[in-house]
């Protein structure tokens, strides 16, 4: 019952974020309503029993990137804002073909779920960070070993990026 | 009782929202922070299935698909301050220097 609350909280505020987030007139106001959005979701993966996830999330995403494009935003000062696309047609157009495929996915969904019984059987144990560790030490090292290069180059190449030609 | 199910319909909400917003948004720093929605939409999926099945794998994939979010922010904003250097815009519709 506890759950219940907590989840249907965090999704309302989930949502309403993201809503917030592509709505918003402001660029600047955008990104802390991702802020917070990246906290709500934080907060899921502790109802759903993954507590080093939730911290990954609070600090590579709520401490990091968020930062990122708070500088961004701020280093491309607009004097106009770029507006809404100018043909409203197309909007209606994409809004059919988008509302479609919600509704196919809520009906695969609903087939998963009718299908499989829902609820959570397995369970996890206590020792989260343990678990993940072992798993991405073992069986994914090589996975692992990719994504530090990964993060190498990506360093490099927006430092070179954004480094002013002399 | 939550379900699997009610955390699939709201993975499913939010990545919608995320394309919504990379489909209707002209701004590209909008369009990037989207992108950060569907990925975090396919990371809450991930973790729901890892809890579902009691299996650890799927938060080893969350962590890597965080870990790819923070490399494409990284590049994604660089080019963005290259081509704003270049151009004085972030509107999507002005960026057709590759376009034939």
């Amino acid at each position: 019952m506890a759950e219940a609350v907590v989840f249907y909280i965090f999704a309302a505020l989930i949502l309403g974020f993201a809503v917030l987030v592509i709505t918003a007139k402001s660029t600047v106001h955008s990104v802390l309503f991702l802020v917070a959005d990246f906290l709500c979701v934080a907060a899921l993966y502790v109802v759903l029993q993954a507590p080093f996830l939730a911290v990954i999330q609070v600090m590579v995403y709520a401490g990091g990137i968020v930062v990122l494009y708070l500088f961004v935003v701020m280093l491309v000062n607009l004097k106009r804002p770029p507006e809404l696309h100018a043909d409203p047609r197309r909007l209606g157009r994409l809004g059919l073909v988008m509302a479609l495929a919600v509704f196919a996915e809520l009906a695969a969904i609903g087939a998963y779920g009718w299908l499989k019984p829902s609820g959570f059987d397995g369970s996890l144990d206590s020792k989260n960070i343990e678990q993940v560790g072992r798993a991405l030490y073992t069986d994914y090292l090589v996975p692992f070993e990719v994504a530090s290069v990964l993060l190498l180059v990506a360093m490099i190449g927006a430092i070179v990026l954004a480094k002013r030609e002399q | 009782m939550i379900t699997q199910t009610h955390f699939l319909v709201l993975s499913a909400a939010l990545f919608m929202l995320g394309v919504v917003g990379v489909m209707t948004r002209r701004n590209i720093i909008i369009i990037l922070m989207s992108m950060e929605l569907m990925l975090n939409a396919v990371n809450i999926n991930l973790i729901a299935f890892s809890r579902q099945l009691g299996d650890v794998t799927g938060q080893v994939f969350a962590v890597f698909v965080i870990c790819v979010a923070a490399a494409e922010a990284a590049v994604g904003l660089g080019i963005i301050l290259a081509f704003y250097r270049n151009k004085e815009t972030i509107n999507i519709d002005e960026m057709n220097l590759m376009r034939w």
